[in-house]
């Protein structure tokens, strides 16, 4: 394969800058010493960093966030696996109709599922509550936890399950000591694209979320609504910080193409 | 701001187990109620609701009309808005194939280290909050104090800053961005797929560097370049957050205006029908688009 020459080079890196360049300006904004937005200049400083924590709402927005993520992620894994092991293992009728419903929630857009679910919660009496946060978060992970569990279901090998049965292994056994132990990659890595979609999301959470179980993206959303100052770039940094932090953890475990694209390789 | 290249599960025949025929159902049935209980019966609900009536006063009436539907469909401000919705996202996903296309081919290029490096430079930011995405283009462009129009202002370059927050431009500039790693991800995708000895064997044969980035490359990375395309699209026409800080509350796009509809004019039953059109025109554009390009591509790769 031939190299890249100097002018696709040129090109390549204005394409990473342009990529680059809104992320770093938040970061660096960040470390302003003065009161208002600017580029520190000479000196560098953390206040606005020190800020957040006298601004409580961001703090219980982030740990809400973090539990929403975890625990809406985790559910849908644990719809994922059965329904994974049913559609990769039997052939039966209204299968690609119900693979179809499932990954649905990435074809509508999120507006439409934020009024939904607002119209809905609201009258189930669920509105504004953490419990609807969850239920409706559960929905729209599913799909990412489905396709990376039905990856690793798919790539199963039987022949690994069936010499066990042979060997006089139960059901329960099979299933606990070899088949769950071969998806627990897909399992792991469906849960952290999962989570951080969750984490993300807000334009679905904006509609159902109330002052009390606002998370992070949303509250951060609605500040910026309202005015932008040094105090949400730092907040903004940090998130980008962690999820720096986190992507190369993902990239290291499994591949972030390979992640996104699915198991298509 | 989530999507997926795939889907469509890659799904090869299933092996064996066809005997019990009520496995599968037990199997799916928890997932299965969820999405019938706290999706499709949520989305039902929300089509009814754009028939209600509605009023300052007497909220929402749960009789079936059509007013809703002939505001939107005859109002010029809802067509206008619709029109700008959909040149945005068709602007967004132009720039975006223009732009990700290439750089794909240039990262699919590059040596171990620097590719895998790259990769993640580029793919990375999908999985940062669009948020804070948004906010960097804010910071560079927002009126006096944005810091570019400062800057170039400070150089004599520019007299006045340029016009960026609450316009068109703005939202298609910012929407490329945040939008742009799909595209790179899609063609990627399509590359990874490609054998290099093609394009060894053009060289052979004598073709030029542009001959066989034409005729050879081109021609196989077209359906990753239009699936990206699909994907883009439809993201970029359902934006929400990006629009809403770049647009303020001046300029709209659907999604920005069935929140207004909902959350400050409380008129839910015309927010829904807003939202249920955006989804229909959607699902119509994206089903047909991958229609077409099934069938043109089913020939030539099937």
């Amino acid at each position: 394969m031939s190299r890249n020459g100097p002018l696709a080079l040129c090109y390549h890196a204005l394409f990473t800058a342009f990529m680059l360049a809104p992320i770093l300006v938040v970061c660096f904004v960040a470390f302003t010493p003065e009161g208002y937005l600017s580029f520190p200049t000479d000196r560098w400083s953390l206040r606005w960093f020190y800020a957040i924590g006298r601004y409580p709402e961001f703090i219980s927005a982030f740990w809400r966030s973090l539990w929403l993520g975890a625990l809406s992620s985790a559910i849908a894994v644990a719809f994922s696996v059965p329904a994974a092991l049913a559609i990769a293992r039997y052939r039966f009728r209204g299968r690609e109709a119900m693979t179809a419903l499932f990954m649905s929630p990435l074809m509508i857009p999120h507006v439409v599922l934020g009024i939904a679910f607002l119209r809905f919660f609201t009258e189930i009496g669920l509105g504004g509550s953490f419990v609807g946060l969850v239920l409706a978060h559960i929905v729209i992970v599913l799909p990412f936890a489905l396709r990376l569990t039905l990856a690793s279901a798919v790539g199963l090998d039987r022949a690994i399950e069936h010499a066990a049965i042979s060997l006089g292994a139960s059901e329960g056994t099979v299933l606990r000591r070899i088949t769950l132990p071969l998806v627990l990659p897909g399992l792991i890595s469906g849960w952290a694209l999962a989570f951080i979609n969750s984490f993300d999301e807000v334009t679905m959470t904006v509609f159902i979320a109330a002052p009390g179980t606002e998370t992070l993206p949303v509250r951060m959303f609605l500040y910026i609504q309202d005015n932008i100052d040094p105090l949400v770039t730092s907040v903004s940094a940090a998130l980008i910080f962690l999820t720096a932090i986190l992507m190369v953890a993902l990239d290291r475990l499994y591949g972030l193409d390979r992640l996104f694209v699915g198991a298509s390789r | 701001m989530s999507a997926a290249i795939d889907t469509t599960p890659a799904s090869p025949a299933p092996t064996a187990d066809t005997r019990d025929a009520r496995a599968p159902w037990a199997l799916t049935a928890p997932a299965l109620m969820l999405f019938v209980g706290v999706l499709v019966i949520p989305l039902a609900m929300t089509v009814m609701l754009s028939f209600h009536d509605w009023g300052q006063y007497k909220g929402i009436e749960p009789v079936f009309i059509l007013k809703n539907w002939r505001e939107v469909l005859t109002d010029s401000y809802f067509l206008e808005m619709f029109g700008r919705t959909f040149r945005i996202a068709l602007y967004v996903t132009v720039l975006t194939a223009l732009f990700g296309a290439p750089e794909a081919y240039i990262l699919n290029r590059m040596k171990s280290p620097w590719r895998g490096i790259f990769l993640l430079v580029i793919l990375g930011p999908l999985l940062i909050s669009v948020v804070a995405r948004t906010l960097g283009w804010a910071l560079l462009f927002g009126g006096n104090s944005g810091l570019v129009n400062k800057a170039l202002t400070s150089l004599g370059l520019i007299s006045a800053p340029l016009p960026f927050m609450f316009t068109e431009t703005g939202m298609v500039v910012a929407l490329a961005h945040v939008l742009m790693p799909y595209m790179v991800l899609a063609v990627w995708a399509a590359l990874q797929r490609l054998d290099p000895q093609i394009e060894n064997a053009a060289v052979a044969l004598g073709a030029g560097p542009f001959t066989v980035l034409r005729r050879i490359v081109l021609p196989q990375v077209m359906p990753g370049i239009l699936s990206g395309a699909i994907i883009v699209f439809a993201l970029a026409a359902s934006a929400f957050a990006t629009p809403a800080i770049i647009g303020g509350r001046r300029l709209k796009v659907a999604a920005t205006l069935a929140y207004d509809e909902f959350l400050n004019t409380l008129n839910w039953p015309l927010g829904a029908a807003v939202a249920v059109l955006l989804l229909v025109a959607l699902v119509l554009i994206v089903v047909g688009a991958s229609r077409l390009v099934e069938r043109r591509y089913a020939q030539v790769f099937g």
